[in-house]
């Protein structure tokens, strides 16, 4: 009974985890990309390892705050140019393409040996390298608070300091989609998505469409990077491909197209992964070592994100009849 | 479009004002900031008064070679270590000085070769001295990788030997030998990236799919042929073929499960494209909970190595090829020459019309899904025996290369990819011959033609236009 509480209280700590944060603003970006523009970006965790990086490295080499989150997004507006120049003008698929390729590129450059020196290689950028002008902008006391089940740090790695902050930048994000999707640039998106030629005839220019909305997604994917990192080290290996895919499980879940879709489909991905790995650890303790408890958690994150896209494609809050689904 | 600019303009600039006022106020407190533990991958700290030399032992792919011992020796100090999966492994040195690395030559896995075979770091206090080994298939060759020192205190470089060996290597790169050498590691790579990727490419000719979970399939051959030797005690033919064999049953099970139901419930693209998705993690995560984390041979007996033409391979890298060679002409032979196979490809041009000169594009595509797999599982297996290493995300890395071979050579054309290949393959082997190319970066050439292709010319070498709109 008190190894059950424990397992319910981890997976519940989910919810509101900064990591569960970091893929809501990753999946709102997918979902510019996605669920408003049909946009096929297979390389979200690119993205949200570059803005880490730009972050990482330069705080490390001694910018502001401020500054090093500017990096941060030019890094991924400038990475969104580069894929979107050569595949926004051809079919969908070229952009999944050149984006599951480019992410890989960019993971493969973070762990090369020979830009370790900025990098830190495969190792990676140890926490308290970066994490102090974050840290230092705390307002809250030291020390620990409890709240109903959950007791953290006030400051430091896996604080109340980075929940607060992780989740008042997903209610500003909120508020920011929820105003663009209803202004008319907004609309221009899901024109995009439903019948390019359409737009195309009433005389706007596709192709910027596109490229906008695969920056300002870009832009949220590298926030959620910055924010993933934060409790934790820059490590390129744990920022690959299936990190992608999971921002896209957390969007399909919760409902490409919906603006509440990415809150819930992260809170409810990350609460029943970890209840999903706790209960293997817990009740095949002997059989099972962690490595393979992880290995059969993305098993059924896989066999998951099938299930859902083959008899639930519009997810848990989405519209069938608005989402086309369909690749531009 | 021009008047909703200011829209988000401001939209923007609200955000960064929001961000700089939530800023401020900390910067007034400026709160004390907490030392986090990270995961430090070294059980040597760094301190003010303590040095450590850290070794790292990789393979070719830089993932790290578990299990291999390695002697740490220097002024009046010796320590034993052996590396693990997780990182580098170091130990703390009583002094600062020269060490040297070396590896215990009974541990390496057979048929790999250090490179170089030791390395000398200094180590320094409130550092960690890095050597690194590379593990490769070829006795000398592949530039070794020396890691500039992780200091903790200033900003002193600390310097490693094998970094003179590396500028010697580069410069000895432009020996026509060595290019000569590198051009045949291309043609090695072309031909099996040509067998695995005109699958890809013949599943989009007929469906318009691009299969995300081919990678996959192609770790999957090696993986197998891996598990029938090391974990059900089967000789090398009879689990090689075995491998080949349920390769080829998955596509067929796929279709038979999967595909062909979808396709019934007319399917969009970018749903079936999504499945491939969750398909290619199921697959990856099944993969890793069968063989583990890391590197894995599928023999573990010494390769003897042959030179033909001044190319210096291993004997399987040789019969790989001769095998890769025949199955390429036996993919040309069929679909040029045989019903079925003309049918694939009147499928591919237009399905409609295929079908109402009777023939059924269902079965059409059900051959294309098992030959497509098969040929990547046995891609695989060859690319196994005779890379030497291979890891769960082998297929993924390959995956990147198979779609700039058939996107350089025209998405759908079964012959384009099989161009597209070679070069995709050639390009990549010879570019860490281009000088400050390291040899871990050499994948991303493919990205460069990729991008390039697309840009210049994206309906490929021998595609057609109007499937690119």
């Amino acid at each position: 009974m008190e190894e059950l509480s424990r397992i319910l209280t981890q997976a519940a700590g989910e919810l509101i985890a900064p990591t569960t944060a970091a893929y809501v603003l990753a999946a709102i970006g997918l979902n510019l990309h996605f669920g408003y523009t049909g946009l096929l970006n297979m390389g979200q965790a690119g993205f949200m390892l570059l803005g880490a990086y730009g972050f990482g490295i330069s705080t490390i080499a001694g910018a502001p705050l401020w500054l090093a989150l500017i990096v941060a997004l030019v890094a991924s507006i400038l990475f969104a140019l580069i894929l979107g120049m050569p595949t926004l003008k051809l079919r969908g698929d070229y952009l999944a393409i050149v984006t599951i390729a480019a992410a890989e590129i960019v993971r493969m450059l973070g762990r090369s040996s020979g830009l370790a020196e900025w990098t830190g290689g495969q190792a990676g950028l140890r926490g308290n390298e970066f994490k102090d002008t974050f840290a230092a902008l705390s307002p809250l006391p030291d020390g620990r608070t409890a709240i109903g089940p959950f007791e953290y740090l006030n400051n430091g790695s896996d604080s109340w300091w980075v929940r607060l902050v992780g989740w008042s930048l997903v209610a500003l994000a909120l508020v920011f989609v929820w105003l663009l999707t209803r202004s008319p640039w907004g609309r221009l998106l899901k024109g995009v998505r439903e019948d390019e030629d359409a737009v195309r005839a009433l005389g706007k220019n596709v192709y910027a469409i596109k490229m906008q909305a695969l920056i300002l997604g870009g832009v949220f994917g590298s926030l959620g990077g910055v924010l993933y990192v934060l409790p934790r080290a820059i490590q390129p290996d744990g920022m690959a491909r299936s990190m992608t895919f999971f921002v896209w499980t957390v969007l399909l879940l919760g409902g490409a197209a919906t603006l509440f879709g990415p809150v819930l489909g992260a809170m409810l991905f990350w609460a029943v992964f970890m209840l999903l790995r706790a209960g293997l650890r817990e009740g095949m303790a002997g059989t099972l070592a962690p490595t393979q408890v992880e290995n059969i958690g993305g098993l059924v994150v896989g066999l998951a994100l099938m299930l859902l896209v083959i008899f639930r494609p519009q997810g848990i809050l989405g519209n069938k009849k608005e989402l086309a689904f369909d690749a531009r | 479009m021009t008047a909703d600019r200011p829209n988000l303009a401001t939209a923007a600039r609200r955000l960064m004002a929001t961000l700089v006022v939530a800023a401020f106020p900390a910067l007034l407190a400026a709160a004390p900031a907490m030392a986090a533990t990270a995961p430090v991958a070294t059980d040597c700290t760094p301190e003010a008064s303590t040095a450590c030399v850290a070794a790292i032992v990789m393979d070719e792919e830089n993932n790290f070679v578990p299990d291999v011992g390695v002697t740490i020796s220097g002024a009046e100090f010796e320590a034993q270590v052996t590396t693990t999966q997780e990182g580098p492994v170091s130990v703390e040195v009583p002094q600062v000085g020269t060490y040297t690395i070396t590896l215990d030559e009974a541990t390496v896995p057979d048929g790999l070769f250090p490179d170089p075979p030791e390395i000398d770091v200094t180590a320094q206090r409130g550092s960690t001295a890095r050597g690194a080994i590379t593990l490769g298939d070829q006795p000398a060759g592949a530039a070794p990788t020396a890691e500039p020192g992780e200091t903790a205190t200033g900003g002193a470089e600390t310097p490693a030997a094998g970094e003179a060996g590396s500028e010697e290597a580069t410069s000895g790169g432009f020996s026509l030998a060595n290019a000569w050498q590198k051009f045949g590691l291309g043609i090695r790579l072309g031909l099996l990236l040509a067998l695995a990727s005109v699958g890809i490419s013949l599943i989009y000719g007929t469906t318009g799919l691009s299969n995300f979970a081919h990678g996959e399939q192609f770790t999957l051959g090696a993986v197998l042929a891996f598990m029938g030797i090391n974990m059900w005690g089967l000789p090398f033919w009879p689990a090689a073929i075995l491998a080949v064999v349920i390769c080829t049953a998955t596509g067929f099970v796929q279709d038979v499960v999967l595909w062909k139901p979808l396709r019934q419930r007319s399917t969009r693209l970018t749903q079936l494209m999504i499945i491939t998705i969750g398909l290619s993690i199921t697959l990856q995560f099944t993969i890793q909970l069968l063989i583990g984390n890391g590197s894995e041979r599928i023999l573990n007996t010494n390769p003897t190595s042959m030179t033909i033409a001044g190319i210096r391979l291993s004997s399987w890298s040789w019969a790989s090829m001769a095998v890769a060679v025949l199955a390429i002409l036996f993919i040309g032979w069929f679909l040029t020459r045989t019903r079925i196979g003309r049918a694939t490809r009147a499928v591919s041009d237009n399905p409609a019309l295929a079908s109402a000169t009777g023939i059924n594009p269902d079965k059409i595509v059900r051959i294309v899904w098992t030959m497509s797999t098969g040929f990547a599982g046995l891609a695989g297996l060859m690319y196994g025996l005779s890379v030497g290493t291979f890891s769960w995300n082998t297929g993924m890395q390959m995956l990147l290369l198979m779609f700039a071979a058939v996107t350089l050579g025209g998405l759908g054309t079964a012959f384009g990819a099989l161009a597209g290949s070679m070069v995709i393959g050639v390009v990549v082997e010879m570019s860490p011959l281009i000088p400050g190319m390291p040899n871990d970066l050499r994948y991303a050439t493919a990205l460069a033609i990729l991008i390039l292709v697309l840009l210049l010319r994206p309906q490929g070498l021998l595609g057609r236009r109007e499937r690119i709109g």
